[in-house]
This record gives C-alpha cells, structure tokens and sequence, in this order.
C-alpha cells in the first residue's frame, strides 16, 4: 500500500473512490473525503515547504485554517494557478496538482537552509531592516535576491478562466460555525421560523464532532449531526453553507461570507458553475459559534516536521484515517491533550510517553490513559527535539512547578511525532473585527470576546466552554435570546444527552524552558509562518520594544496569512513575562478582517472587464464608433476625443478639425453636458444666490453663462443658463460636474432656503446634443428648420424653441468656440437623426465632426476657461479675469460673495490666469509646468504659478497656453520662465488669454 | 457597513446609497457681509471631530434624495437617531 500512513479502516473517507493528486511533480493517491493535508499524510510526505526566512524544512502541523506551513501554490495550468491555499483546507479531487510555495531548488535540498543551520544568531529580528538599509542605492538588488529566497506563492500569469458572483443576504440569525453550539443555535432558531444563515467553512457541518468519539443520545455524535443537518435543509427559510467562511464582521451586523463553491471539484469549475461567491449578509443577529484553536507549546526545535498540535492528531487519526506517524509522544499542559495519544494508541501505534507539564493530573482522560498502560512522566516537558526533516527523537526533562526553569536530568526518547497541547484559544477574531476588546480569562488561560455594540451573541468554544454538552446548551441559550428579542416565540428543542468528561485543572505554560538560556537555546518557534522566536519576542522587549502591537510590527509575528492563529497568545504570554506584566496588560493586537485569505476573484466578483464600471454613451455614440472617433472618459461618459482619418496622427486631426469649424463648419456631440430643470416661483432668485452673477432681468427666450462658487469664493463649476419661462429654467454644467451641482442646489434649498419655492430636476440624459460651430453653422441649420435662424430672429444669447430635421428641438445661440454657433437640443431618441441629417445636408459645406481636444484648442483660443482644468478649487472669480461676472451689488449675499472678500483673497499677489505666448512659437509648453521669474534663480526658486492649458493652434499657426502667474493680470508683456525637466528653459511672454478674435465679431454676425 | 434609516422613505437602506455631508446644524450667516473674516473662516472652516455622539448631515443621494440628519457615535458607529432637516436631536453629548 503506497498511502502508508492509512488505517484500514475508520474515519469519514470513502476508500472506494480513489483520487489521483500530483505534488511537486509527484504522483499519489488519497480518497474521496480528504484534505490535501490528510491525502499528504497519508502517503508519508513530511516537507511541504521551508520555512519564510530561516528556511527550515516544515511540515503539516495542524487540521484547518490555523495551519501556518501548508501553505500551498495549487493548478493544474498557468491559468488556475491559486497561491496561498492551506492544505489543510482544501479538499481532495481527482487530478489536483499542487507544489510547494518555496524552496529553491526544492523543498527537499533548499540552499537558502544553510543560512537557517548556521544563522542561529545571524538572522535575529530586524535583520533585514539592519542588514540591508545600506547603501539606499542597493534596495534594488538586494530585494529581488531576497523575493527569490523568501516568498509565499505566486499569482496566475494569465486571465482566470473561472467566474465568481456576489450575492446579498437578509437574514434574522446568521450562525457562524457548525459544531454543536452552532448547530443547536441554528435547530432551534429555524424551529422558531426565524430566516437563518448557517456558515461553516468546512466541507460537512459538525465542527469538533466530526473527529470525536463522543457520543449524543447514545449514538456516535456524527449521527446527530445528520439528523439535525437534514432537519435544517426541510426549512424553507433556512440557509445552509458549507465550505464557506464568515471572514469579515462590519458595523451594523454587516458579514461578508466567501463560499467554495467548486473548488473541491476540479481545477475549473464546471461549465455553467460560480467558482466562490461572496455573501454580503445584512443579518438582525449574529450568533457566533467559531469555536477554539488549540495552542502549539513552544520548546526547541518544535518546527521539526512530525512536530504537530494534538487535537490535528486526533482529527487525522479518527476523521481521515490517517496515522500521520509511528511513535508518538505527547506533551500536553491539560486533560484534552491526551486525546490524541489515546487515538494513536487505538489505532495500533506505539505511544513512547506522554509528558504532562502539570505535577499530578488527574481526570477521566488520565484514567483512560492509564488504562491501557500508556507511560505518563508528570511534572515533566519535552525540552527539545532531534531531527531535521522528520522528528528522531526528544530529549524530556522534569519542570518546576510554575513551568520556568528544568529542574533535573535530560532523558531521550526515539520517536517520529511529537503532539503538544498548550491549552485552548477561542476564535474571537470576528468579534473583535468592529473593534470590540477581548477580555483575558484567567479560568480559560485566553481571551474571550469582549464587549460590543453589534446584535451578537456567543456560544460554545468561543466563550471557552469546552465541553459538547455545555456548547450545545449555550448554543440553545444564545438562539432563545435572538428568537425572543425578534419578537418570534421560542419553539421547543430537547438537547441531546452528552456524556460529561471530567476534567482536571489546566496548567498555564507558554514557554517551555531549555537547558540553556532562550537566547543561546536552538529556536523555539512562536510563529512558525513568520519564522519569529521566543528569542526573537525576548530581544525586541530587550530592545525597548514594550507594546504588544510595536513587538508585532518588529518581529513580524502574525503578520503572516495565517495572522498568527496558532502563535500569537503564545507570543504575547512570554512578551507579558519579559516585560514583567500580566497578559491582560500587554493586550492583545488587534484583530482585522479578513479571518482567512479571500481570493481576488471573490472579492471583484462579477465587477471586472466591462461590468467594472458603467460606461456612459450618448444617443449618437454608434455613429462615432462607426467614424473612427477615438474615446476618452469624462466621468463614466465615453466621450469622442477625435476624429481621425486614415493616416491622420492625432495632431493632423487636430489641425484638420480645428481648421474646418473656424473656416466652415464644424460639429460637436456635447450631450454630455449636465442639464438640470428648474421650475417655481422662486426659481430665478434661487439662481442669483447660487451664481455669482446677476438673474433678476434674464427675459424668457435668452441665455446667460454663470460661474458657480463655493462659500469660500472658489470657483467650481460654469454654464450657460436658460429662461425657459417666467419660473423656469434649464441649467447646464460641465460634464463630470453634473451630480455634485444638482446635490448642491438640493442641499442649498433643503437645509437653508426651504421656504423658497423651487424644484430641480436632472434631464441630462433626455436630451441629445450637438452644437454646430462656424461661419456656414446658420446656413446649415436653415436647412433643417423652417423657423428663421437670421441674426434678427435669433440673436446671440438667444433660444428657440422650432423643429429641426422634422423633429422638436430648443436651438440655443451661444458659443464655446468664438464662432457663429447653435446648440440643437433634442429629444434623446432623435438625437441620430437629427445628426445624420445634419450630415446629410452639412457635406457640401464640409461639416467636420470634432471631439473634445479640438474643443479645448478652439475654446483656449478665445480664452474661455474650463471649470477644473483651469481651475483648482483654489482660484476666485478675479484671480481668473472674470470680474464681469461677478455682482457684488445683488441684494442678497451669494454664495461666495463673503469669501472672495476675505483678506487672503484680496492680495494683490494672488496667483491670476493669463495667456501665455512662447518666444519660440513652435514650442508647446507642457501643462503642468512651473512658472520662475529668474530662471537663474538659485534652487529652490520661488515659483509663481503653472500651465493650465497648452496646444499647439493651426488657426494663429502658433503654440497658446492660458496659466497663472502670480500678479499676472497686471504683467501684461512680461516675461515668465519655464525650466523643464529635460534642462530646458521655455521663455514666454504674458499676454491676454484671448488669442483669437478679441472684440468678438466672429460669433456676432 | 453602516445600515441607515432615512426618515423620508421611512426604510432602512444600505450605507451606498447615501452621501455624507458633514458636520449638521451650521447655519449660513444671516449676514455674511457683517461677518469678520475670524467669524466668516470659522464658519467655514472650524468643524467638531468628538469622539462618542457627533451630529452629522447625510443625504440619501441614489435614493429620495433628501437631506437628513443623523447622531452617529465616532467610536462605535452606533447610528442613535436620524431626523429630519430643521428638527433638534433629541440625544445629544453629555
């Protein structure tokens, strides 16, 4: 038989179903029903990896989602590569390939190992901040080394073939943990008619009675567990998910759940299937049952593989069937450690001893011990072990009473497992995830959940009630609790009977002690994942390192994915004994979310490629796909930036385009622009104190440009608004401004002005629009419309309402560009329409479409800002030469009108936007750039302002810039200079920003 | 995740669905222009940062999008009542 660990018989595999799995290139066999980790040991394999910075062979050491060496890189192509997967979570399939996640060149014959032989005090804690700070020049070099030697996996160099999903959840109870707490709170919560979540994360409920010899009501304890299972899944109301962990606790009873849902199948999840999906639960109470962690004591060399927790013993032994060894001894500082000796002695292998740390234990597991004449050697403690990849033998000594030092001779043992139980740590992670502090309980030797605001409740192990029969009461007691505070009625649930186990007084040890001091000891390891040592914790409290969270971040313990289930209170005991404090004065660190690793594809979920974010198109997008425009995002607008032609670059479509609006005609799609309604009686004085211009005479059928400001006088948005009647008004904003105006004007009109009658409205998306800009722009839309677009009918600044290519539509006379130009608005499903007819008639003047770049040239040509490019929510009306908008003399004060008057805004050294004309005109300056008076000013030089906007113009034949300038506006033909980063200095003269048409005559014909 | 009442629709919405907006009841100046500029900046500027029960404005912005107020504890984001624009909470700092 190849898997040599196997028993014949026993445990919660099916021997019938044989799975083939590859390790490390490796062939071998395990059953249906197991881990990695138990198929692993099954077969003999010892090393599953080295360790992070020592790199010491490591073996399993534990059975769930404590483990800290299984660490494993799984997938059987470049594509399903999932790093960072415990084996001991992962269940078995047919043809799962899996690796180790370091070694170099194996796992087997490590090189880096040599450093973990001989640097027992060559790699103390801070080592690479100490070792590799110098010189800085250096970091480079060394860390790609150092990434090689170390690493925990690697992801996927390919797209993830698979899909994940996320799902929200209600629920009255979410019960969090399967065992017997958990599944007595979910039985009598579903009975009550209470919707109910059940979480576990492993494959089958029944938590600790999966691998126990309990018995409930008289019959194996898994039998119980199927009854209830199969009673839950008769309830409509009730949610049961497996392989699913509870890995984050929110505020307002808010969970996050990431459930396997393929992941024990194959390496790609079945046509059709979700692979993980993560549950967003919104749950009234949450019950957690999440059980304990049994702590690993801490002696030397206890990384060794064959190295293991006692009760993972247990559970490969009684739940896989799987002897993980040939001779055991036992070190254990309680009763329920002597379990797994039992077990191994039940399965027909050879127990060498068992070492109680305490000097005269005694219980019904010690009788039961006794019973079969195990060798118990009390008042004792495994001080150190031989070994290097697989454990030879132990060296045992007799301890004092309080654990601290060896108080007589070293005897040897031959063995090839050592198990070691330091006692029991609650899973309290999710209760302190909202920032609840755990409690220290001196009874429990561990911390309890403390405190907290969130409807939760516990039960079980997590409240260090150990026993089956207590965990099942609390899990009762818990669920009554929720039921009666939901204002359900408590159904009636009869416990199953539990057979006590008496059990004697557990002994506290953290540590245990070596013949020499810890410093000069072999490496008694804390953290395993992390490397971090007893020695390691001693020399940072030595080093001045007093609180518990600075001893984390300097050791690294708990860092690792594992966030230190196994280690950290061991860590924080000999911290607390270094430091000459209780546990409860150190502290605990703080526990964060997630509990265990959550995969990138869970958490993006089905938010990725083109669900990652909404995508915006106006009404006429196709036609633009269609001609070639090239797309930038504005918001979640897709806007076209260009048009251009074969063999165009983007710069001779640019000129192209500019060349043809100002010489013919030209077309824009500017649906994009915020549009909000405004209608009521008090519309019009709302507008005068959100503007910072004057409203009161605006007639019906005209237009007018606005700048909007902050109450600290900044600006921060602009737009033309239109009186479309007595009381009403359509408003237009920028395109990306749009939401944050019309919250604006609600949040003006809900919390300060609610008397004023007012409603506002969004219909940027109702209409389609596109505004036709150039000398030919009138003849081109006559075409279209009967109603007569002259300059007499339709002045600048004038609207109408007419129909245009057969359709209704507001025709708006303003300009962006300097042109003659009309904004046609029309009902959004008409929008292709009326633009195909433009096209249809506009060919033989040359209509050119343009996109938003030509729109930047053609608009800084005439100077015209663009709210948030040339402004920065630091510049006021006056710094940027627009004092014609302003009315200071509006009988109300408008919002920003105090502002702009403050003392720092009146400087006259204020920054103030200018145009900017390079000497050398074929040069563009970059937008960004940093503006000096004296470019031979020593470094640092005062510098007076930056480029805002810069383009090269093909209708001067010239660069433009529009900046600011500190005082510029009053340094009209001065020079300013640019110092680039390439060394080059650009001199430019201060000018007015209107580069084009000054008296604007061009848009007034 | 906060889970918030708004008291305009009368449900209970997740947190997405609304905006914070700052600290509640700072009233504009009636007069701004009789304002000092010490006066106009602490208006402006000056805003509380209590750890326990501090008044917050939030609108429910991809909902009924109106403005409410809510009394949110800093430290264990209890959310101890919301009311409406114009009301005064009835829970308040010691």
């Amino acid at each position: 038989m190849t898997q040599k660990n196997r028993l014949q018989s026993g445990g919660r595999i099916d021997r019938s179903r044989t799975l083939t799995f590859t390790y490390n290139g490796k062939q071998y066999k395990g059953y249906q029903g197991d881990t990695l980790a138990s198929a692993m040991l099954a077969n003999g394999i010892d090393v599953i990896g080295r360790s992070f910075k020592y790199s010491r062979p490591r073996g399993i050491i534990a059975a769930g989602a404590e483990e800290p060496n299984a660490i494993m890189q799984l997938g059987a192509t470049e594509a399903t590569q999932v790093p960072n997967v415990r084996a001991t979570q992962q269940e078995l399939f047919d043809g799962l390939v899996s690796g180790a996640t370091n070694g170099w060149p194996s796992v087997d014959t490590d090189i880096m190992g040599v450093l973990g032989k001989v640097g027992g005090n060559m790699m103390p804690p801070g080592f690479y901040y100490k070792t590799f700070m110098y010189p800085q020049s250096m970091w480079d070099t060394y860390e790609s080394i150092i990434r090689k030697a170390a690493g925990l996996g690697r992801s996927p160099l390919e797209n993830d073939p698979d899909t994940y999903d996320k799902v929200n959840q209600h629920c009255d109870v979410l019960v969090v943990g399967a065992g017997p707490a958990g599944l007595s709170a979910a039985l009598a919560a579903a009975r009550s008619g209470a919707r109910v979540i059940l979480a576990d994360e492993q494959s089958e409920f029944g938590g600790s009675l999966l691998s126990s010899k309990e018995t409930l009501n008289g019959m194996p304890a898994s039998e119980w567990v199927s009854f209830v299972t199969e009673e839950l899944r008769g309830y409509d109301d009730v949610m049961l998910l497996p392989r699913s962990t509870v890995n984050g606790y929110h505020d307002h009873n808010f969970l996050t759940i990431h459930e396997r849902r393929t992941d024990h199948l194959a390496d790609l999840a079945p046509a059709g299937q979700v692979r993980q999906r993560l549950h967003r639960v919104r749950a009234k109470w949450v019950i957690l049952a999440t059980g304990a962690h049994e702590r690993p004591l801490v002696f030397a060399n206890n990384d060794v593989p064959g190295c293991m927790v006692a009760n993972a013993v247990s559970t490969y032994i009684t739940r896989y069937g799987v002897v993980p060894g040939n001779e055991l001894v036992l070190m254990t500082t309680n009763d329920s450690g002597y379990q797994a000796a039992l077990d191994w002695h039940d399965a027909g292998r050879k127990v060498a001893a068992i070492v109680d740390t305490r000097q005269s234990p005694s219980g019904d597991l010690i009788e039961a011990a006794r019973k079969r004449n195990l060798n118990i050697i009390t008042g004792s403690a495994v001080i150190d072990v031989q070994g290097s990849k697989r454990v030879s033998g132990v060296s045992v000594a007799p301890i004092s009473a309080d654990g601290s030092r060896v108080t007589g001779s070293v005897t040897k043992l031959s063995v090839d497992t050592v198990a070691s139980s330091g006692g029991w740590s609650p899973v309290i992670h999710l209760s302190c995830h909202t920032g609840s502090r755990p409690v220290w309980n001196e009874e429990v030797v561990g911390f309890l959940p403390g405190p907290t605001v969130q409807k939760q409740l516990t039960a079980g192990a997590i409240n260090g009630s150990y026993s089956t029969g207590k965990a099942l009461e609390e899990g009762l007691t818990a669920a009554v609790e929720a039921i009666s505070a939901l204002g359900l009625k408590a159904a009636e649930v009869v416990l199953p009977e539990s057979v006590d186990v008496n059990n004697g007084a557990p002994m506290t040890l953290f540590h245990v002690p070596h013949l020499k001091p810890t410093a000069k000891a072999p490496k008694q390891f804390v953290d395993y994942q992390n490397d971090v040592t007893a020695a390691g914790i001693e020399l940072a409290c030595r080093e001045g390192y007093e609180s518990i969270e600075h001893v984390k971040r300097y050791t690294a313990m708990g860092f690792g994915t594992d966030q230190g289930k196994l280690g950290n209170i061991n860590g924080m005991g000999i911290a607390a004994k270094i430091l000459n404090k209780s546990i409860p004065e150190t502290g605990t660190t703080i526990f964060r979310p997630n509990y265990t690793p959550v995969t990138f594809g869970a958490i993006a979920g089905r938010d990725c490629g083109a669900l990652f974010d909404p995508e915006r198109y106006t009404a006429m997008h196709k036609w633009h796909v269609e001609n070639g425009a090239k797309f930038e995002d504005v918001g979640q607008w897709k806007r076209p930036w260009y048009f251009p032609k074969a063999g165009e670059s983007m710069q001779d479509a640019l000129n192209r385009e500019c060349k043809a609006t100002r010489e013919s005609v030209g077309i824009l799609d500017a649906s994009t622009l915020g549009k909000i309604d405004i209608q009521g009686k008090d519309a019009r004085e709302f507008l005068g104190r959100v503007y910072t211009n004057a409203w009161a005479k605006l007639a019906v059928g005209k237009c007018r440009y606005g700048l909007m400001c902050g109450e600290d006088g900044m600006v921060f948005d602009d737009g033309v608004t239109s009186c479309l009647g007595e009381n009403h008004f359509v408003m237009t904003t920028t395109s990306g401004g749009a939401a944050r105006v019309y919250e604006w004007l609600e949040l003006y009109h809900q919390t300060e002005w609610p008397e004023m009658e007012v409603y506002f409205n969004t219909v940027t998306d109702h209409w389609a629009t596109m505004t036709i800009s150039g000398p030919n722009s009138r003849k081109l839309l006559q075409e279209l419309t009967d109603y007569d677009v002259s300059k007499e009918n339709l002045g600048f600044m004038d609207w109408r309402e007419m129909q245009v290519a057969g359709v209704p539509a507001r025709v708006f006379r303003i300009s962006f560009t300097g042109e003659l130009s009309f904004e046609i608005n029309v009902q959004a499903n008409y929008g292709l329409h009326v633009w195909e007819k433009l096209f249809e008639h506009g060919a033989k003047y040359n209509l050119t479409p343009y996109g938003t770049e030509t729109m930047h040239i053609l608009r800084a040509e005439k100077g015209f800002i663009i709210a948030g490019q040339d402004t920065d929510g630091s510049v006021h009306p006056y710094d940027l030469g627009m004092a014609w908008c302003v009315s200071p003399n509006k009988p109300f004060s408008f919002i920003g009108k105090r502002g702009m008057a403050r003392e720092d805004c009146v400087r006259p050294d204020r920054k103030q936007l200018v145009g900017l004309k390079t000497v050398d005109p074929n040069v563009v300056l970059p937008e960004g750039a940093q503006g000096v008076f004296d470019p031979k000013a020593p470094i640092p030089m005062p510098m007076v302002g930056h480029i805002t906007s810069s383009y090269w113009s093909a209708n001067l034949g010239r660069s433009i810039a529009m900046g600011f300038v500190k005082g510029g506006l009053d340094k009209m033909g001065e020079k300013v200079y640019y110092p680039l980063a390439d060394g080059k200095v650009v001199e430019a003269e201060i000018c007015s920003p209107i580069f084009l048409d000054p008296k604007g005559e061009r848009q007034n014909v | 995740m906060f889970h918030i009442y708004c008291p305009h629709c009368g449900e209970y919405r997740e947190e997405e669905e609304f905006h914070p907006a700052g600290q509640a009841h700072i009233a504009r100046p009636l007069d701004p222009e009789a304002c000092s500029d010490k006066e106009w900046g602490e208006y402006l500027f000056f805003r509380k940062n209590p750890r326990g029960l501090h008044h917050e404005l939030w609108v429910h912005a991809a909902g009924c999008r109106k403005f409410f107020n809510m009394t949110r504890d800093t430290q264990t984001y209890e959310i101890k009542e919301v009311y409406k624009i114009g009301e005064q909470p009835s829970v308040v700092a010691e």
